[in-house]
This record gives structure tokens, C-alpha cells and sequence, in this order.
């Protein structure tokens, strides 16, 4: 047989090895799947908050004891800190590095209001009796359940800014990659995202 | 995207980086494999001391006091509230750290970059990372035996109310507390290893190696890291809420009104069986997580040693992704008892028989593939059709409990023992050993006795039959599983011979295991030199040196030209094609060498 006929046995579908079928690189793609398990296991706390709210006698009304303008400045100030995330892995992608630096200040510095925030929410609600096994609105489960979740996407919110602060020591020292601050970006973005979730099924329904 | 991984790294010299803190996939499959070996004895030992217990429950055993003063009392009767300490420790420590670990953890990182033509895994340190997590698991889970009250013994479902409260039960004070750490461990490590299997083989194939050439030993390990990265966070979220419940006083898992030696639990308003959904979501998918790369296996050990293709591959591809999906719509065929609506158990139930489809599809083509076939019939093929007579026997019996009826007649009797055992555990077990027997010369560069392997089969073949099948007749005539002594009740006193058979037969299962360690060990220095395709085999282990060297392949990276299974191809001079031989290069009947 034809040597050029042996080269077309090699299929050069989408499928045919290296990176098909997802045409991105490795390390996104993992934190692709590792958002996506990691995204289960809050759908997890919250199906079992779900089933637990919806077999209690009653449920105490959350305007009642949040104050809402001040969570929801916590829900917009995470909100803008994606936005200040985008700008920059776009500044990263154009090789901008003064804005590249200046986007990730302030995404750290948003995702420590909203931990300082949390923080804030969090003793004042302890002063006022709140505790895993009991509080003086009713059911113990609304408590547990609150500083399950909160705690939980909390310490999610702590490690992004973690990772965050590292990209940005990495890339005021020159050794980031416009991908590695993507991926970085595609977790915090993730974080973000279950804040959404969050605030909706548990302060607001 | 191949340059990464293009050049062939120097192999680290020093013994610690090379084999303790290697960070090459075939050390690390090596080092999950011997731990999990190691952690088989462990549970095997316990299935002897129920075993032992279930036989002759009142009669004085002084030599176990001798040796086990904590569990004997100095009558040499085993104290009660220690009995299901060793069913729990047996299921999990075999569920979760020999059955999934061997076959996946274990020979999922050896083979994966080896049959697909990769120099290693897409993150090596992330390997290692996830091997020494696993280690401490298992070093956790070891140590809930010494603690006050022993370890674990809420059974491996670990349901609450008893795993809740530390008051319920002996087990449930630090061994429980220890069993959910060490299961937190157990899942970051397998969330690691399945992160970089699913990235791995998608990102890292030789070229050629397209999606439908891979071996359906890589298809079932990537669907079962799929699984895992899936399913594994519901139990994660139930682990975090149980040890809420057991040392923060929150109530998701204890209903109000618990009293325990008349005292009454602080606890109000939780839901044991939010519990047992969380547990099951993942629970069910497990199942699969041991039994596809068992599967996985026998389809490339059986199309071997017939010497033909497997029949209808891309049939048995479609039945590993629809088993996949349909194991996460039956978990609450575990709970038709628990009071759901018959019209969710009907869904259940209805989904479950399905399961029954692609399973089918599997048997008639490994059936079909041996038909008319020149079968040879080595150790690793003996153990690969036990795994098609083990599905075969303990699907028949999965058929029955898949429907609410039956099921709600028969739970938690030894008829569902018998069940999974021949199924899960029995399949996958000889999984792992036909894997070691098919492998071991890739792994060591020798091969394994046959002899000894053959008796070694044998044995266990039959033992493994005379021990679990009976246990239906036990189930069917009402015998609970977890229980303590069987004759209390004089309904199951003409049941204690079938007790003793099965005991019986259960140590000659333990004592012919020793054949297979004597000959692992033997054979690593003394068997017989292996060539690198000892098994005239096509995929693409098998085409470079036995062992294989760091980075796989001496020279550039094998191309692929075909699927693994091309065997007794008419026409042909030899009857395989290994895949990497360009249609150039194959030989035809007459052409000259």
C-alpha cells in the first residue's frame, strides 16, 4: 500500500487524540470538571436544605432577620468583583499588565469586603442568639442550615482569594500566563455563581 | 498539544523520589494496588471473625480472647456490641479501599497513559498528591480500630440515627468520627485521580488513538471517574452535615424524640433518610464504579484469549455510557422500605430493570465473541469468564430486587448478601485478579506461575460459589443480614449447617488467596522472563518493553492506525495487529517477511 495512503488511516476528527474533543488544554479542562464536582457538592447542601425546609412545620420569614439592603450589597459587591475579574483576564489576554494588576486588586478587595461583610453578618447574628443547634426565630434547621451554607461558600470565597493573590504576586513578578489567569478567573466566577444561588434559595424564597 | 509531554524526562534516581514519592503513573498504579492489597487482608480477616461468629455463635473460642482480648470476652464468646464494628469495617474498607481502589486508583493509573500513548498523566504531582491522601485514609481508618469503643459499626451505610449519636452504640464515639475523616480523605484522593483520568483521556491520546479505538478498559475507567467526580460530592455533603450532627449539636439526620438508655436526645426535627438519598446517590453509582472496570477487563482479556474481535464494540461502549447515566436514576432501589410513594417506587424500580439491557448486551457479546472461538484458556481468561459467571449469577438475583415486591420481602436478608456479593464485590475481586494475571508481566517484566495461578482459580471459583450462593436459601427463609447470633430464634436453628458450609467454604476461600500471594511474590523474583507482548496482544502496552521505562516509550510516541481488537483478521499473516502497525506494514498470507 501507498505510503499516503497509510497517513490518511490517521483520522483527523475532532476525536482523533491530543486536545479533541474540547479543543482547550488541560489544566482548563480539569478546572472545568473540578467546578463541576465541586458545583455538586453545594447542589448537595442545598438539596438537603431543600428537603429539610420542606419537611419543617414552619420556616422563619428571612426579612425578619436579615437585613436585606446590607445582604444585598454583599450579592452586588461580589457581583462587580466577576466584572473587575473579567477586566482582567482581558487586560491578561492583551498582555496589559497595568491593568491585569489593577483588575485583580480589585477583585481581591471585593471578594474581602464580602468576607468581611459575612464576618460582620455572622457575629451580629451569633450576638443575637444564633447558634448551629438553636436560634430565637424558631426551627434550629434554619441556623444549621445558614452556617453550613454560609460557612461553605465562605471558605470557597477565602480560597479564591487566596488563588487570587497569588496570581497577582505571580504576575507582578512576570510569571503568569494570560490562560493561568483564566482558569484562575473560571474558579472565582464559579464562586460567584453558587453566591447567586445562594442568596436566592436561601434569603429571598 | 503534544510537546509537553514529548521529551522523554530523565527517571529520578534516588529510592525515595523514585519509588515512594515517584510521580510516574505506573509507580503510583503500583503503590494504590499493594496498599489495597494490604487493606484486603485487613477486611478479609474480618469476614473470617463474622464467619467464625455466624457458624458457631455460642461456642467458646478461648484463643480468640488470647488474641483479640477487646472483642472476646475471657469466655471466648464474642461481645455483641462489637459484631457489627466487623461487618462495617469489612463492607467499607472493601467497597471503598480494595474494590474501587485496586481496579481504578490501582490499574487505572498504570494502563491509562499506557493504552492510549501517553508518557504519563496530565498531572503527575496531582497523582502523587492524590496516592499519599489515599494513604492517609487508610492509615485513619486502620486507627479507628484502637480508639475507645472501636471503630465504625453503623454498617458502610453508616445510617444515622446510630452513626449520629454518640451515645447509640460503642463504634459510634471516635471510630465513627474516625470513619468520616478517613471517607473525606478517600474521596479528595478520588476526586483527584478522577480529575486527572477524565482530563487525561481526553486530552492526552496518541495521535490516531480517536474516542472509538480506545480499549473498553480505558471507555469503563473514564465512565467510572465520571461517576466518581459526580456522585461522590452527595456523600462529601452528607459526611460535612453527619459530623454537624455528631459534634456541633445540629439536627439534619436525628428526628426529635430519640431516647437512649432512657435519656431523652437534645435533637429535633431532622430526617434520617435525607440521610440515606445522600448516601444512596452516591451509593448506587458505586456499584458501577466496581463493576465497569471488571467489565472493562473481561472485554479485553476475553477477545485475547478467543482470539477475535469483541464482538460489536461500539454496542458495548453505548452499554458502559447508558449504565453510566441510568446508576444515577435507581438509588432509591435501597430504599423501597423507607415508607416513598409506591409511584416513586414504580419510577425506581422501572429504571432499574432497565439497567438489565445494556448489562444483556454485554453478556451476548462476550458470548458472542467467544463462540466458535479457538479459546485459550490461560489464568487471566479463567478469572475474566468467572467475571461473566459471576455478572451472569448475581444480575439473575438483581433482576428480583430491582422490583419493590420482591424487594420489600427479601431487604436486608441474606439474599441481598448473596446478591451484591456475587455481583459487585465477586465480579469486581476477580477483576482485580484477572487484571494481576494479564498485567503482572507489564508491571514486573515476569511472568506469573500457571500453574499455581489455575489452582489458584479453581479454588476461589468454587469457594467463592459454595460461600455466597447458599446465602440466598438463608435470605429466603427470612435470615437477616447484621445479625449477631442467628440461633436466638428457633425459626433459623435448622438454617446452622448451611451456616457452617458457608463458613467452611469461606476459609478455603481465605486459604487459597495465600496460593495467589505466594505465587505474586515468587514470581516477581523467580517467574519467567516476560518479552514486551508475552500475550500477543494489540494494545498498546504491549508494544513497548516489559517493564515499561519512565516516560513509556524509548522513541517518539506510538501512532495509532486501528482499534485494539483486531484479531484472526482473514487474510492476515499473524493473527493480531497491534495498533500501531500502518496498513503498510501488515503482513499478508504469502507476502514475504
Amino acid at each position: 500500500m501507498a505510503k499516503s495512503q497509510a497517513a490518511e488511516m490517521v483520522p483527523e476528527s475532532l476525536w482523533s487524540g491530543g486536545v479533541s474533543p474540547f479543543g482547550v488544554s488541560w489544566q482548563k479542562l480539569m478546572m472545568w470538571i473540578f467546578i463541576i464536582t465541586d458545583g455538586l457538592l453545594f447542589a448537595g447542601l442545598l438539596a438537603g436544605y431543600g428537603f429539610l425546609r420542606l419537611a419543617s412545620p414552619q420556616w422563619p420569614d428571612q426579612t425578619q432577620v436579615f437585613y436585606m439592603p446590607f445582604i444585598a450589597f454583599m450579592t452586588f459587591v461580589l457581583i462587580t468583583s466577576s466584572a473587575t475579574m473579567g477586566t482582567a483576564v482581558g487586560a491578561a489576554r492583551q498582555r496589559d499588565r497595568r491593568w491585569m494588576v489593577r483588575g485583580l486588586v480589585l477583585t481581591i478587595l471585593g471578594g474581602l469586603i464580602f468576607l468581611g461583610c459575612q464576618a460582620y453578618e455572622w457575629t451580629h447574628l451569633i450576638h443575637q442568639g444564633a447558634r448551629l443547634y438553636t436560634n430565637p426565630w424558631g426551627v434550629p434547621h434554619f441556623t444549621a442550615c445558614f452556617f453550613v451554607l454560609t460557612g461553605f461558600h465562605g471558605s470557597h470565597v477565602l480560597s479564591g482569594v487566596i488563588i487570587l493573590t497569588i496570581t497577582l504576586i505571580r504576575t507582578l513578578l512576570g510569571k503568569t500566563t494570560p490562560e493561568g489567569v483564566e482558569i484562575a478567573g473560571l474558579y472565582w466566577h464559579f464562586v460567584d455563581l453558587v453566591w447567586v444561588f445562594i442568596f436566592t434559595l436561601f434569603y429571598l424564597l | 498539544m503534544h510537546h509537553v509531554h514529548e521529551e522523554n524526562h530523565e527517571a529520578p534516581q534516588s529510592f525515595l523520589r523514585r519509588y515512594i514519592f515517584s510521580t510516574d503513573h505506573k509507580v503510583i498504579g503500583i503503590q494504590y494496588y499493594l496498599t489495597a492489597l494490604f487493606m484486603m487482608l485487613v477486611a478479609g480477616l474480618l469476614a473470617i471473625l463474622i464467619r467464625i461468629q455466624l457458624a458457631w455463635p455460642q461456642t467458646p473460642q478461648p484463643w480468640l480472647h488470647k488474641i483479640l482480648p477487646g472483642l472476646y470476652d475471657p469466655n471466648g464468646i464474642m461481645r455483641p456490641e462489637y459484631y457489627p464494628m466487623l461487618f462495617t469495617m469489612h463492607g467499607t474498607l472493601m467497597v471503598f479501599f480494595v474494590l474501587s481502589t485496586a481496579p481504578v486508583s490501582g490499574f487505572g493509573n498504570f494502563l491509562i497513559p499506557l493504552q492510549i500513548g501517553a508518557r504519563d498523566m496530565a498531572f503527575p504531582f496531582l497523582n502523587m498528591m492524590s496516592y499519599w491522601t489515599f494513604f492517609v485514609g487508610c492509615l485513619v481508618m486502620l486507627a479507628s480500630f484502637f480508639v475507645a469503643g472501636g471503630a465504625a459499626a453503623s454498617g458502610w451505610t453508616a445510617y444515622p440515627p446510630l452513626s449520629a449519636l454518640p451515645e447509640s452504640i460503642p463504634g459510634s464515639q471516635w471510630g465513627q468520627t474516625l470513619w468520616i475523616i478517613g471517607m473525606v480523605f478517600f474521596i479528595a484522593s478520588f476526586t483527584m485521580g478522577g480529575l486527572n483520568f477524565v482530563t487525561t483521556v481526553l486530552n492526552l491520546r496518541t495521535r490516531g488513538m480517536s474516542m472509538f479505538r480506545l480499549p473498553l478498559t480505558i471507555w469503563a475507567m473514564f465512565c467510572v471517574s465520571i461517576l466518581g467526580l459526580l456522585s461522590f460530592p452527595a456523600l462529601t455533603a452528607g459526611v460535612i452535615m453527619l459530623l454537624f450532627d455528631r459534634h456541633f449539636g445540629t439536627s439534619f439526620f436525628v428526628p426529635s424524640g430519640v431516647v437512649i438508655a432512657d435519656k431523652l436526645m437534645p435533637h429535633q426535627g431532622g430526617s434520617p433518610l435525607l440521610w440515606q438519598h445522600l448516601f444512596w446517590f452516591l451509593g448506587h453509582p458505586e456499584v458501577y464504579i466496581l463493576m465497569l472496570p471488571a467489565m472493562g477487563f473481561a472485554s479485553d482479556i476475553i477477545s485475547v484469549f478467543a482470539r477475535k474481535p469483541i464482538f460489536s464494540y461500539r454496542a458495548m461502549v453505548f452499554a458502559i455510557l447508558v449504565i453510566s447515566v441510568l446508576s444515577f436514576l435507581v438509588w432509591g432501589h435501597h430504599m423501597f422500605v423507607s415508607g416513598m410513594s409506591p409511584y416513586l417506587g414504580m419510577a425506581f424500580a422501572v429504571f432499574t430493570l432497565l439497567i438489565a439491557v445494556p448489562s444483556a448486551i454485554k453478556v451476548f457479546n462476550w458470548l458472542a465473541t467467544l463462540w466458535r472461538a479457538k479459546i485459550h484458556f490461560t489464568t487471566p481468561m479463567l478469572f475474566a469468564l468467572g467475571i461473566v459467571s459471576l455478572f451472569i449469577s448475581g444480575g439473575l438475583s438483581g433482576i428480583w430486587l430491582g422490583q419493590a415486591p420482591i424487594d420489600i420481602q427479601v431487604h436486608d436478608t441474606y439474599f441481598v448478601v448473596a446478591h451484591f456479593h456475587l455481583i459487585m464485590a465477586g465480579a469486581a475481586l476477580f477483576g482485580v485478579f484477572a487484571a494481576t494475571y494479564y498485567w503482572f508481566p507489564k508491571m514486573f517484566g515476569r511472568m506469573m506461575n500457571e500453574t499455581l495461578g489455575k489452582l489458584h482459580f479453581w479454588l476461589t471459583f468454587v469457594t467463592y460459589y459454595l460461600t455466597f450462593f447458599p446465602m440466598h436459601f438463608l435470605g429466603l427463609r427470612g435470615m437477616m443480614r447484621r445479625i449477631y447470633d442467628p440461633t436466638q430464634y428457633d425459626l433459623f436453628k435448622p438454617l446452622q449447617p448451611i451456616n457452617e458450609l458457608i463458613s467452611h467454604s469461606a476459609f478455603l476461600l481465605g486459604a487459597a488467596q495465600l496460593i495467589f500471594v505466594f505465587n505474586f511474590v515468587w514470581s516477581i523474583f523467580r517467574g519467567k522472563k516476560a518479552g514486551p507482548n508475552p500475550w500477543r496482544a494489540n494494545t498498546l502496552e504491549w508494544t513497548t518493553e516489559s517493564p515499561a521505562p519512565h516516560g513509556n516509550w524509548r522513541g517518539p510516541l506510538p501512532v495509532v492506525y486501528r482499534g485494539p481488537y483486531e484479531y484472526s483478521v482473514p487474510g492476515v499473516a499473524e493473527d493480531y495487529i497491534p495498533q500501531n502497525v500502518a496498513p503498510a506494514e501488515v503482513k499478508t498470507v504469502g507476502a514475504r517477511g
